[in-house]
């Protein structure tokens, strides 16, 4: 038993090692998520449920989408952790100090989506950013893309609904982000920042440049898949219960009514409605997948989960240690604005 | 004595990595004290931009997730 310790831990110091591991993974995952449709359907013709029947095919879609959607979750998270590997919020800012705005707007979008980032970080990091020098706008650019266009989501989409709007999701999402900063950047709020913020000195810190092997940023890659896979299995869970009850049962005529293209006020609606509502993109997306076959248009459903994602109310609770209320209604209003314009933008184009 | 500060607002990455500095001095015997460090401003002090971080002695050795096992003791031991 020791000794099989030993070796595995002495595998796992190996470049080779993983490699091979990871090689034979792919080729297992593929083999595997191939079968995994014929798999449901098997199963559901097993059950004593009438082939056909609304039951079946809200069971079928909750069997076939849960390992699907598990194991692309997998693949999306372990392929992010290792990329992000190459990133750190240190070098972001350093590269974002001191950067015009407009220029800067873009970059922080973009170094957004792919600089580590977890939600209790929000206010060190806010910080750390104003007080080096990069301006409010291009913080604020940076703030939104992060979990605007969130890597998880992007995975899924493009996996589950179709490279188009993945892409269309990504642009449109970096570009609420940049505009949005670059607005709150013109109306000059600095004065709207808490007191503390604007008086604080921060040190210096130079961290020893951790030097990244290969072996690393594989771990850190696994590192992510075990904590954040343990972390939104359920909602995942009920996210796909939710997208096969909508499957089986919600009438398309219903639907369609609500939430296609026709109605001018069902976008306004869905960003309204996803304020208060705080999923993880792993829980949104089965529900999108769903509400897309059953003929909801495509804008309001993505302004949706937009809102769902990068509008959260825990998050505006913490962003209150350093912003004034006025700042974050204003924070809230533009990247509102924005979303309501990605989802008339898309209603319009693809009706 | 070593004087040691774990700087994070609280969440459970924070809790973990005070747990680690602690089972990592007990292991090597240092005679240690943890101090957890929750206040933005006290935090922005220090330059941290990601959590969890590590102070020991006033100066910052890490910053963001979780540290690795031999690092936190090479540490502990400079």
């Amino acid at each position: 038993m020791t000794t099989l310790a030993a070796s595995l831990g002495r595998a796992r110091k190996s470049q080779g090692a993983w490699m091979a591991g990871l090689a034979v993974a792919v080729v297992l995952w593929f083999a595997i998520y191939r079968q995994l449709l014929p798999f449901a359907q098997w199963l559901v013709a097993r059950l004593p449920i009438a082939p056909g029947s609304h039951l079946a095919s809200s069971v079928e879609f909750f069997f076939y989408d849960t390992p699907k959607v598990l194991m692309l979750l997998t693949l999306v998270v372990f392929a992010m952790g290792v990329v992000r590997s190459f990133f750190s919020a240190d070098r972001t800012r350093a590269l974002l100090a001191g950067k015009r705005e407009g220029l800067g707007n873009i970059a922080a979008a973009h170094l957004g989506v792919l600089t580590p980032f977890c939600s209790c970080s929000a206010v060190p990091l806010f910080v750390g950013f104003v007080s080096a020098g990069v301006p409010l706008g291009v913080t604020f650019s940076f703030l939104i893309a992060a979990p605007m266009v969130n890597e998880i989501a992007l995975g899924l989409l493009f996996a589950l609904v179709g490279w188009q709007v993945a892409l269309t999701y990504l642009v449109f999402g970096l570009s609420v982000a940049i505009v949005s900063g670059w607005i709150i950047g013109r109306l000059h709020l600095e004065s709207w920042l808490e007191p503390w913020v604007r008086e604080v000195r921060a040190g210096d810190v130079d961290l020893e440049d951790e030097h990244l092997s290969w072996i690393d940023r594989f771990e850190a890659g696994w590192e992510a898949v075990r904590e954040i896979v343990g972390k939104v299995w359920y909602w995942m869970i009920a996210g796909i219960a939710a997208g096969a009850f909508i499957h089986g049962y919600v009438p398309e005529a219903l639907l369609s009514g609500i939430m296609g293209s026709g109605s001018w006020w069902s976008v306004p609606a869905a960003v309204l409605l996803g304020i208060p509502m705080y999923s993880n993109a792993a829980g949104i997306i089965p529900v999108i997948e769903a509400l897309l076959g059953k003929g909801a248009a495509i804008g309001t459903v993505l302004a949706f989960m937009m809102s769902v994602i990068a509008l959260s109310l825990p998050e505006m609770i913490i962003l209150r240690k350093v912003l004034s209320a006025r700042l974050i209604a204003v924070f809230i209003a533009v990247v509102a604005s924005g979303i309501l314009t990605v989802g008339f933008l898309f209603n319009a184009l693809y009706s | 004595m070593k004087d040691i500060k774990v700087l994070g607002p609280g969440c459970k990455r924070c809790q973990t990595t005070e747990d680690m500095v602690k089972t990592a001095a007990a292991s090597l015997g240092l005679d240690v004290a943890v101090e957890k460090v929750t206040d933005y401003a006290e935090m922005a002090k220090y330059g941290v931009l990601s959590t969890p971080g590590i102070v020991i002695d006033g100066k910052v050795v890490h910053a963001g997730g979780l540290p690795k096992e031999d690092d936190l003791k090479k540490w502990l031991q400079a």
